[in-house]
């Protein structure tokens, strides 16, 4: 099988509408009969992903490539990056701003939450350039 | 229980019954932080939550969440219902408490 490969902008700022990429792509996975728990993986690591694009990085983009072995997810965006990698994946710390807060979201879990979901996961982050962050879950 | 024999029982306020109300329920969860749900709400719980917003249904579609239940009167505001309806999950509504409601919920299992 050829590699299935799935592409998606992220626009800022837009709560109402974080999700809607995650979501395609866990009713895709449903349709070519992937396992539940693996399609639950994918969704929970990539909507956190996805809600970090709208909340720091004004939106960007993500890739999902799906083999027969593994969905890997590369979400890319140019935001501020990330100046402390160790720090901001400690549970709890969080940069979000307040209204982010009000919504239920922004208590530090994205990062911890996206390498719980996903097998591998690989952070390449620069200061005043942008976040890639790559997941991989295996099939 | 299934959601569609939770919904029977005239408990809750329906404010939408959703589409795959055949499924079971498998156990009860209670969050009102979503970046918490997110990572901890089991596939196939009822949701016992505060926190109605569009957000709250992303994050019961993502987590397979059987279903959603808003305690303490919380409302869904007209665009998340709208969501509710387009994406099909089962949202109930009631006065009661959290605590109240889950162990009501779960006492039905």
């Amino acid at each position: 099988m050829e590699a299935i490969v799935l592409k998606y902008e992220i626009s800022p700022d837009d709560f109402t509408r974080a999700g809607e990429a995650s979501s395609d792509v866990k009713n895709k996975l449903k349709q070519m009969g992937v396992a539940p728990e693996a399609v639950r993986k994918v969704a929970i690591a990539m909507y956190e992903g996805e809600i970090n694009m709208v909340i720091h990085a004004k939106g960007g983009e993500i890739t999902v490539t799906i083999t027969p072995e593994k969905i890997v997810m590369e979400l890319a965006d140019v935001g501020p990056g990330i100046p402390d990698v160790e720090l901001a994946m400690q549970a709890g710390y969080s940069t979000a701003p307040d209204e982010i807060r009000s919504l239920g979201f922004g208590a530090g879990m994205g990062l911890p939450n996206m390498k719980k979901y996903s097998d591998d996961m690989k952070i390449d982050t620069e200061v005043g350039v942008g976040t890639t962050i790559t997941m991989v879950v295996n099939l | 229980m299934t959601v569609q024999e939770l919904i029977d029982g005239k408990e809750y306020e329906v404010l939408n019954p959703g589409e795959d109300t055949g499924r079971r329920i498998e156990t009860v969860f209670c969050c009102d932080l979503l970046s918490v749900a997110m990572g901890k709400a089991p596939a196939d719980c009822a949701w016992v939550t505060v926190m109605g917003n569009m957000n709250t249904l992303a994050v019961a579609v993502l987590t397979e969440a059987a279903c959603v239940i808003l305690a303490e009167g919380t409302v869904l505001d007209e665009t998340a219902l709208k969501k509710a309806g387009e994406q099909g999950i089962t949202v109930l509504r009631t006065e009661a408490p959290v605590f109240e409601t889950a162990m009501e919920i779960y006492k039905m299992l």
